[in-house]
């Protein structure tokens, strides 16, 4: 059965996942240690895989034959519902580590959350996808602490990153009328009702790195949940380039 | 010709036996000291309307592995002659390193990988670590390096007893 509200939520779950997954993919042979050049593509490939599933179960939902490669490789930048955060460029590696825990400081217990979603193709996702976030959440928070109380120059750019980066979290939070709809059915879990778990863990790291929260002032509001992107275009002129040249290709 | 119901079923049970060793056999692509059954993420081969019916669980939703050890499955169930097979992945219940066996934690440690830790709150604290002991020399003064290693399924670690680095299986 056909659902465009469920479809349309999963693959705005898909977009987050999928488009912070190949950003930090984009870090492949540029990190600063061997180490953490695996650790990001580590971190890519989760989000890659939870994006795969919900793409995948869109797919399911819209029941239209569209597979996952579909909505990854073969739709345009206003086609993509992902919040804006996660598709700024990747800046230096501060900044990089500061979105990271920005954005897995909400999705860890967002999907705790949605791990006890009423739609069991999004629990089951949600319950796996919860112990990567875990992950996630810890090592960039253990960066960002290493980062902001460590040398001038390394401080320097924790606070630059956070001050460039906090005018985006708020549509972390922000819900449309479509979303609300699956809040009220118990198939979604209400983001704002999140926010006070999210800045706990922020400011609990903020204070660990010796730094303060940005102040607030010129909040970015919406935008990528409407298809309206500011970076997402060139991103994605790289990443589908190889599937649109060769369409259907196997390997 | 004509079999007795009795003789169906043993030749069922037959099937659904030599379909079990099979599946149960099939090396981890990555880590081939252990086999998929080790490691639990084979979670049943039944037998429903006379298909054998398999069913697999990745153990991190991005694992590339997910593909290749499908393939290896069909690859084995075809080898032991069973040519009506279906695999499916199922997320639910999601993998945790609990479902390791006793004989896959002694193979990996034997291997050189070890064991994944008993499971902490998934809150866990910033900068903690697991006690882990080396799985060569077996001392505990072992140190993280990083948090991911070789497979999205393992991290980092070096012995300060015997200087060696080796993997830990990540606890999940």
């Amino acid at each position: 059965m056909s659902d465009p509200r469920l479809a349309s939520y999963a693959l705005s779950l898909g977009d987050d996942a999928l488009v912070l997954g190949h950003r930090l993919s984009q870090w492949s042979s540029r990190a600063p240690t061997l180490e953490e050049d695996i650790a990001l593509s580590n971190l890519a490939l989760d989000l890659i895989g939870q994006a795969r599933l919900f793409y995948t179960l869109a797919g399911e939902v819209e029941g239209n034959g569209h597979n996952e490669d579909h909505y990854a490789y073969f739709r345009e930048p206003e086609a993509f519902r992902n919040i804006l955060l996660v598709e700024l460029p990747n800046g230096d590696f501060a900044h990089t580590m500061v979105r990271q825990l920005l954005y897995a400081a909400f999705v860890h217990p967002y999907f705790q959350a949605l791990a006890r979603s009423v739609h069991g193709g999004l629990s089951d996702i949600a319950a796996k996808a919860v112990k990567e976030m875990a992950y996630h959440v810890r090592h960039s928070a253990e960066w960002v602490i290493r980062l902001g109380d460590g040398t001038d120059e390394s401080r320097r750019r924790t606070i630059a990153a956070f001050e460039a980066l906090w005018p985006y979290v708020d549509e972390l939070f922000e819900s449309d009328a479509d979303e609300h709809v699956l809040i009220e059915a118990g198939i979604a879990p209400d983001r704002e009702a999140l926010r006070a778990t999210w800045e706990n863990v922020i400011d609990r790291v903020l204070g660990e790195a010796q730094l303060k929260r940005p102040d607030a002032g010129g909040l970015v509001q919406g935008g990528g949940r409407t298809g309206h992107h500011v970076h997402l275009a060139e991103m994605l002129a790289g990443m589908q380039s190889l599937a649109r040249a060769h369409p259907g290709a196997v390997w | 010709m004509d079999t007795k119901p009795d003789e169906a079923h043993a030749i069922g049970d037959e099937l659904l036996a030599r379909a079990r060793a099979a599946a149960a056999a099939v090396p981890d692509p990555e880590i081939p000291a252990v086999t998929i059954a080790d490691l639990g993420i084979l979670k049943g081969v039944e037998r429903r309307d006379g298909i054998i019916e398999v069913t697999l669980t990745p153990t991190y939703t991005g694992c590339p592995a997910t593909l290749p050890i499908r393939i290896d499955v069909e690859t084995a169930l075809l080898a032991a002659g069973i040519t009506d097979a279906r695999v499916h992945i199922a997320l639910s219940p999601p993998w945790t390193t609990d479902d390791i066996t006793d004989e896959g934690r002694r193979k990996l440690r034997a291997y050189g990988i070890a064991p994944p830790p008993p499971r902490h709150s998934e809150n866990g604290a910033l900068f903690s670590s697991p006690a882990v002991a080396c799985p060569r020399c077996g001392s505990s003064a072992t140190q993280r390096i990083s948090e991911f290693g070789s497979t999205p399924c393992k991290a980092l670690w070096r012995c300060q007893a015997c200087r060696e680095p080796f993997d830990v299986f990540k606890c999940l």
